[in-house]
């Protein structure tokens, strides 16, 4: 990683495409790009225009007069987006037609065909201490266009995996990622989105706030924060009281209005979770790993403050600023405590509603905290996925089947990897019969995966959601919604959690599933092999 | 957790009356459910009965907070107010003051209430009274105390001093 680590110490780059190194260049990638720009306006792309007269209700600002002109220029600005759209289509088809247009556009390298480095051009280029970035952008833009067209393209003799390895090695240099992660996170996507996804976590997410609903309304929270000079816009029709903060001439997380809690400082995809459980007035409901506090507060606002909230979060120096959060939003229905979360169906069961946000690698939070993108090892995965399947099962345990109105669990992470996410549900419904996956009353998002490389999770987990930063400009993230019935008599693959979890992290180490069946074969043939040897020095003895 | 003793329940309520006076009743005997004073951790919690039932099945070292966090006894066993009890003193609070705008944020970081930033005062509020201190435009305020003989000060003179501000969620963040 000698490379890797030089390319750290400089400022993160943006992708450009239309960098210093070839000012001409092939119109339809310039194209992507400004579409791009606009993207982080918006949350989900399809209601975009709804979205901006929503705004403009809250603002006040729309009057008979001015409404007109308004919808005009609104009707313009689509007619002008949908010439765009057109033009990048006609665009990138002349760019698949004929690939002599670009050849001709770069200036000097391209003009040989690409040539993908064989194995001892990439040991020779690792040891001279790496190539200029520029190089490393063309050529990852080059092997994303091979992969993409890879029969047309594809230099003779080489495989695709070849090209493979080679842009993951690119990317893991050029954005600075430990190779084991930019392979993990390069395989959850298709070539092109991948590339889009480490792009997007170069950016900020835009900031977010969530109103208090116990303290205050949106309108009116709308209305005192744009006096105070900020700029913001309702986040998007799934949720009424997130407002998504643009500009602001005042420090947000310090205003007079925040400090009296009438809004949370809280990212977009935290709304998630909390909506898909949906508590209602007077239940019992347990965050198991809460700090610091916006998914609580979230609750008992719905709940109105009725009811009871247990606010757990197992590291002591995080509670503080849950206990902080959860008296300054005023919510009087909050227990906090601090145990380790897979303690919790001995402290108190019979929970309605559970919420489990698990402790999480963070892959999906890297523009947030870019420290994962070299801190993260295989290691780090097992241990995590080993202690979300303790904690999913416990929290399965702590919610009571016979509760009338819940008897959800939704499990959530920040993280976008599959065995932090599917692996742990399919886990949880193959180990406890009496639950199954709901629908999480999320309006978008991906369908969860029910088969990733050559493993095969339960059908039921399209039910699943997961959001990425490039698609819905938020953190990436996963949730899942089981529902609690009550045992059957006869649930023959129910039994106690702690060591059967231990077994699977244990074969989870020796890379992907150790199928007994098929490997019978070997076990016996080394055992009948130790045997043989043995025979043969009593026989010598 | 625990029942507050005859000496701490007359410390917490002699506090808590300098501020609500008479309507400490309305804190003890509520109409709608059971509430009560309950300590942990020198720390006095207003909590309902129902809630407070089922955190006792929350072991004392584990257990942060409940309900409502009301102040905390000092070392020396006086009772402090924090500021997380806001919510009922404002509701129930018999001497108000509003500050304008511009006196806020100093307020907010934990400077006193000069006469200048005065905008409104409950009349004839009495000397050492403890006081809520609003903003002008809408309710969220902060407990002080006030010497209220002030309408011949000069502009720079205190009329509040300050107790606790809404500013220590952001200052101290360790509140409750």
């Amino acid at each position: 990683m000698d490379l890797s680590d030089e390319y750290l110490e400089n400022p993160v780059q943006e992708f450009e495409f239309d960098s210093d190194g070839s000012e001409e260049q092939e119109l339809p990638v310039k194209r992507t790009k400004s579409k791009q720009l606009e993207r982080p306006l918006k949350i989900i792309p399809d209601d975009s225009d709804s979205d901006s007269s929503d705004s403009d209700d809250e603002g006040g600002a729309i009057n008979i007069q001015n409404m007109e002109a308004r919808s005009r220029a609104m009707d313009e600005r689509a007619l002008q987006e949908a010439a765009i759209d057109a033009e990048e289509l006609k665009a990138a088809d002349a760019a698949e037609d004929g690939d002599d247009l670009d050849v001709n556009d770069d200036e000097d390298s391209d003009a040989e065909p690409f040539h993908l480095p064989t194995s001892e051009e990439r040991e020779q280029e690792k040891s001279s201490g790496g190539l200029d970035v520029v190089v490393i952008q063309r050529r990852m833009r080059q092997c994303v266009r091979h992969l993409n067209n890879f029969r047309k393209f594809a230099g003779k003799g080489r495989s695709r995996s070849e090209y493979v390895e080679q842009l993951m090695s690119d990317i893991a240099q050029y954005y600075g990622y430990n190779e084991f992660l930019a392979e993990k996170l390069f395989q959850l996507f298709p070539v092109s989105e991948a590339i889009e996804f480490f792009e997007a976590n170069e950016t900020p997410r835009p900031v977010t706030i969530r109103t208090n609903t116990l303290r205050t309304r949106r309108r009116d929270l709308a209305q005192v924060l744009i006096n105070r000079g900020v700029n913001l816009e309702p986040i998007g029709k799934w949720t009424n009281v997130g407002l998504q903060i643009f500009e602001s001439s005042v420090p947000i997380g310090a205003t007079p209005e925040y400090l009296a809690g009438h809004y949370m400082l809280q990212a977009a995809s935290s709304f998630l979770p909390v909506i898909a459980l949906s508590p209602q007035p007077n239940e019992r409901i347990l965050d198991m790993a809460s700090a610091p506090g916006g998914k609580t507060t979230h609750m008992a606002a719905l709940m109105q403050n009725t009811g009871i909230v247990f606010a757990n979060d197992a590291t002591k120096t995080r509670v503080k600023s849950l206990t902080a959060n959860v008296h300054r939003l005023g919510c009087k229905n909050v227990v906090v405590c601090s145990y380790d979360g897979r303690e919790f169906p001995k402290v108190m069961g019979g929970f309605d509603r559970v919420l489990l946000d698990a402790p999480c690698s963070g892959t999906g939070v890297i523009s947030k905290d870019s420290s994962v993108k070299v801190n993260k090892t295989e290691r780090d995965f097992t241990l995590l996925s080993h202690l979300q399947k303790q904690l999913i099962l416990c929290a399965i345990d702590s919610v009571s089947p016979e509760s009338k109105t819940g008897g959800y669990l939704v499990y959530s992470t920040c993280s976008v990897t599959v065995d932090e996410n599917e692996a742990v549900v399919d886990y949880a419904l193959r180990k406890r019969s009496n639950v199954k996956l709901v629908d999480t009353g999320l309006s978008f998002g991906r369908e969860g995966f029910t088969q990733y490389r050559g493993k095969t999770f339960d059908r039921s987990l399209v039910l699943t959601r997961r959001f990425y930063p490039h698609v819905h400009n938020m953190d990436g993230f996963y949730v899942a919604k089981f529902k609690i019935e009550k045992r059957s008599k006869a649930s023959p693959n129910d039994t106690r959690a702690e060591e059967n979890v231990d077994k699977i992290s244990a074969e989870q180490g020796q890379d992907d599933g150790f199928i007994s069946e098929e490997d019978q074969p070997y076990i016996e043939g080394t055992c009948s092999n130790r045997g043989q040897t043995l025979v043969g020095l009593t026989s010598r003895v | 957790m625990r029942p507050l003793t005859e000496d701490e329940s007359k410390a917490v309520f002699a506090k808590l009356a300098n501020y609500i006076g008479k309507n400490l009743v309305h804190l003890i005997d509520r109409p709608d459910e059971p509430y009560s004073f309950r300590l942990h951790k020198d720390r006095v919690f207003y909590v309902s009965e129902a809630q407070m039932r089922l955190g006792i099945s929350v072991a004392r070292p584990n257990l942060i907070s409940l309900g409502t966090c009301l102040g905390k006894f000092t070392k020396s066993g006086k009772f402090k107010l924090h500021i997380t009890a806001l919510d009922y003193l404002a509701q129930y609070a018999k001497y108000k003051i509003w500050i304008k705008p511009n006196g806020e944020m100093p307020f907010l970081y934990g400077n006193h209430v000069l006469k200048a930033h005065l905008g409104r005062i409950t009349e004839d509020t009495p000397e050492h009274q403890g006081v809520v201190v609003f903003s002008m435009s809408d309710g969220f305020g902060v407990t002080a105390r006030s010497t209220v003989d002030t309408r011949k000060l000069d502009p720079t003179a205190i009329i509040v001093f300050h107790q606790a501000d809404v500013g220590e969620y952001l200052r101290d963040e360790v509140c409750p």
